[in-house]
């Protein structure tokens, strides 16, 4: 009799890499469902290319590179990368823009970089900041909420022709369908003197707390990060960290000036802050090691957000402040260890 | 009395599969043909065999002595002949061949005579420590350390804390459990001999939350005494001696150092137990629990094994099915190492037989890349930095690896068994090891080899010098002074006629 003799562990736990990504993208649908009711079809249309075109980048790399496929297309990392652009994408972009975002995000910024757990920064942020510089006119048209559009409704076919490029239907302008982010709105009527107050209060784009539609889509991925946090997929120290550091931040301007800066409620539930802190700073590859590493990182995300948001030329700033930190996490992993146990303090506690 | 309990960073929960094996109570193994017995079962110096193919042995007599300091000696666990000695396959985890002693049992199982010690109150540590150690025990959680020097605390060294580890937390393992709940008290007086041994401050018997029947049992046992028996939350690795002694005192052993540098001293129920055996009754280590399971066993239970006995007497025992055996396994789940075959010998440390199907052993996945999710520094209980030891493990940066504490690993797996991507981090962390150690060795060698040739030209020199001081030396005597020749003669002559004379004179005042 000649048996195997691997070396211990002999037991594993179910957990694979695609569970983890499956679970994130699981943990999305809260959001997407808000955003699919508030924005309509294009939101699907855009994912479902994104998807497409994420999976045909990364096996023809994989290919490249002769890497097996069937492990690494199933390991449900580029469906994260694909879904997570196509949200931060606007609904009603053309498909050039999702194509050129998400083929960049998987050639450029993840496989050209050695692939699933090589990339220094996160391809679906990459693929977005590619795309909100090289094409500022298509990334800022965001769609108005439906209900904000009262002189046509938006069906299936019609937004698969406005992506697809047979044009806008008959007798309808593109202006009529878009309109300035809250974030955007805001940044620009702050600068011509009115108070936070006024501008929340008239312009039809700002809901409760929030976008109109922003915020229960923000919600959702609330709903969905509490989750992951529950399935033990994500750790809390950086959503927390994150969103005290951008709520800190907040809180203190508020105080001092509440007619120019919102509220850190505002803040919390508008533009990205949510999906950022639950579902873009938490990937595992690009973020820090340790505990300690993580709380700083995501403080001082969150702290780049706020600053961005206020002080920088782009209304939304979580995709730049992730990418700043990106930047940062070999240093931070490099200074900031755990304590090893029965290592320095000898602690009761 | 409720104990406070501290937590350790990490660990996992695992299903248990405790159950299977606890159903009967704890039989003894029939006698085996042949028992196999190595002589390297502990850690430390291999015993010294003492008994040649021929002999005839009784059940309990020494057949290997110990050498050097950490040893221990080995006694035939039956009666019968040897038959052979020489090296055969041992359960080791690199699986070569070792020396081993095998005696062919009569049936009979008659015992040596067995030396009594009478009241061990009145013996004092050194003695008592001696009969430990001739009596061959060793830690039987599973290190096998040999146990008398552990009851050596040191000049100057107090304990403070004595605990007796009953926190079987691998998976699968039952044999400490069943011995708790059948032998409380032979393991409750186990400890006060070992109590008395290191003067110990306070006793804890430690046993998880899971095992309702032995925490009943050891209680009724302890009932009376001041020893707590205290359970602690089951969670894997809680039965690791540093993880346990954070759990029960909050304190935390050094990085390279033991317990007893913290005033503690832990050792097992088993160990305690057999620690008692030999005090009371003068039996020698020979046999003990060991839990026989797993999904290819159709009775997994706890049997009362002979050391020695072949794995495959205990497969047959319990009904095992070898078309479906996937994996066999010397100890639980987590830190057993996998047999090549079922031909070796049980020993000393051996607690559990796990033989798996397919089904108990999670299928094969592909090795993924490192997503650096981070479950495995989650998992760690030593706080590690599993990630970053395996970057460097991998790209054989052996100075990195030590210096992100690679020495401090327990091999306990947690991490491996969390990784999503199906890292064999552990593997890793062992090579990485096996290479410095190798290296260590190396750099010795070659320091002793350096040193030697130093020496060596240093001494070649120094002949060099003094043939050539003696050279001229001897030169300038001949120039320097032309002295008549027939007068330094003569004076030699003198003095040589004179120490004759003292020398006679000398022998004969002696007479």
């Amino acid at each position: 009799m000649q048996l195997k003799t691997p070396s211990s562990p002999h037991a594993h736990m179910p957990a694979s890499v695609s569970t983890v990504m499956l679970r994130v993208v699981y943990a999305l649908i809260p959001g997407l469902a808000a955003y699919i009711w508030f924005f309509g079809w294009g939101v699907v249309i855009n994912i479902l290319f994104a998807v497409v075109v994420a999976l045909g980048c990364e096996a023809a790399m994989l290919a490249m590179r002769d890497k097996p496929l069937k492990p690494f297309l199933t390991d449900g990392s580029a469906l994260v990368t694909a879904v997570l652009l196509a949200i931060s994408i606007p609904p009603l972009s053309p498909w050039w823009i999702t194509l050129i975002g998400t083929a960049f995000a998987i050639i450029v910024a993840k496989q050209l970089y050695g692939g699933l757990g090589y990339n220094t920064f996160n391809p679906a942020m990459v693929g977005y900041v590619l795309l909100l510089i090289s094409f500022p006119l298509e990334m800022t048209s965001w769609q108005a909420p439906l209900m904000l559009i009262t002189q046509h409704s938006l069906g299936f076919l019609d937004t698969l022709h406005i992506i697809f490029g047979s044009g806008l239907p008959d007798g309808l302008r593109l202006d009529a369908l878009t309109t300035a982010t809250p974030l955007d709105t805001l940044k620009t009527q702050i600068k011509l003197d009115h108070s936070v107050y006024d501008i929340i209060s008239t312009a039809p784009i700002f809901g409760h707390f929030g976008g109109k539609g922003g915020e229960w889509i923000s919600a959702g991925f609330l709903l969905g990060g509490l989750w992951l946090l529950y399935k033990r997929v994500i750790n809390w120290h950086i959503p927390v960290a994150m969103i005290g550091g951008l709520l800190g931040m907040a809180l203190i301007f508020f105080i001092i000036n509440p007619a120019s800066y919102p509220s850190p409620l505002f803040h919390l539930f508008s533009g990205a802050t949510l999906l950022g802190a639950f579902f873009i700073a938490t990937d595992p590859v690009t973020a820090p090691a340790s505990t300690r590493g993580r709380l700083l990182y995501g403080a001082l995300i969150g702290v780049l957000v706020y600053v961005i948001r206020t002080w920088g030329g782009y209304p939304d700033a979580v995709a730049f402040a992730v990418l700043l930190m990106n930047l940062a996490t070999p240093t931070i992993d490099y200074y900031i260890h755990s304590r090893v146990f029965g290592h320095g303090a000898k602690r009761k506690d | 009395m409720i104990r406070r309990l501290w937590k350790f960073n990490g660990g996992v929960h695992l299903p248990g599969h405790k159950e299977e094996s606890t159903h009967h109570p704890v039989r003894r193994a029939p006698l085996p043909k042949r028992l196999i017995l190595p002589l390297h079962q502990h850690i430390g110096e291999s015993a010294e065999a003492v008994v040649k193919v021929g002999d005839q042995v009784l059940k309990g007599q020494m057949i290997a002595h110990a050498k050097g300091f950490v040893s221990a000696p080995i006694h035939a666990p039956s009666s019968g002949v040897v038959v052979e000695t020489g090296d055969l396959p041992v359960p080791h985890p690199s699986g070569l061949s070792a020396p081993c002693i095998v005696i062919e049992t009569d049936g009979a199982d008659q015992w040596a005579p067995l030396q009594t010690h009478g009241d061990y109150m009145q013996l004092d540590p050194s003695a008592l420590r001696n009969i430990i150690r001739e009596a061959g025990i060793v830690g039987l959680g599973g290190a096998g350390f040999p146990s008398f020097i552990k009851l050596n605390p040191g000049p100057g060294k107090v304990v403070n804390t004595l605990i007796l580890n009953g926190v079987e937390c691998e998976p699968y393992i039952t044999c400490d459990d069943m011995l708790m709940r059948e032998h409380a008290p032979d393991i409750i007086a186990g400890l006060r001999i070992i109590r008395h041994a290191l003067h110990a401050r306070e006793c804890i018997v430690a046993l998880e939350d899971n095992k309702p029947d032995a925490y009943a049992a050891m209680c009724a046992a302890a009932a009376g005494t001041d020893i707590q028996v205290v359970q602690v939350p089951t969670i894997y690795p809680a039965g690791g001696e540093k993880q346990l002694v954070k759990v029960l005192t909050g304190m935390e052993v050094p990085g390279n150092g033991l317990p007893i540098h913290i005033g503690v001293v832990c050792q097992n129920v088993a160990t305690a137990a057999a620690v008692y055996r030999a005090v009371e009754y003068g039996e020698p280590l020979i046999s003990r629990y060991m839990t026989i399971t797993g999904g290819n066993i159709s009775q997994p239970r706890n049997l009362e094994v002979l050391i020695g006995t072949p794995v495959k007497d205990l497969l047959d025992e319990c009904g095992w099915n070898p078309g479906t055996l996937e994996r066999l396994l010397m100890g639980g789940p987590m830190m057993g190492f996998a047999l090549p075959g079922d031909g070796v010998p049980v020993i000393k440390t051996t607690n559990c037989i796990l033989a798996m199907t397919a089904a108990d052993s999670q299928p094969q996945r592909p090795v993924m890349p490192c997503i650096r999710c981070g479950a495995c520094a989650d998992a760690c209980p030593v706080n590690l930095l599993p990630q970053q030891l395996y970057w460097h493990a991998h790209a054989k940066d052996l100075d990195k690896v030590q210096e992100y504490n690679l020495f401090d690993c327990i091999e306990c797996g947690c991490c491996s068994y969390v990784c999503p991507s199906n890292i064999p981090l552990v593997h890793y962390y062992r090579y990485a090891k096996t290479e410095i150690w190798a290296k260590e060795r190396e750099k010795q060698k070659a320091e002793a080899a350096r040193l030697r040739y130093e020496f060596r030209l240093q001494r070649i020199e120094r002949e060099k010098t003094e043939r050539a001081a003696k050279h001229t030396q001897k030169k300038e005597e001949l120039t320097a002074a032309p002295i008549d020749p027939s007068d330094t003669k003569k004076a030699a002559i003198v003095a040589a006629m004179e120490r004759a004379q003292a020398k006679r004179e000398e022998i004969k005042g002696g007479e």
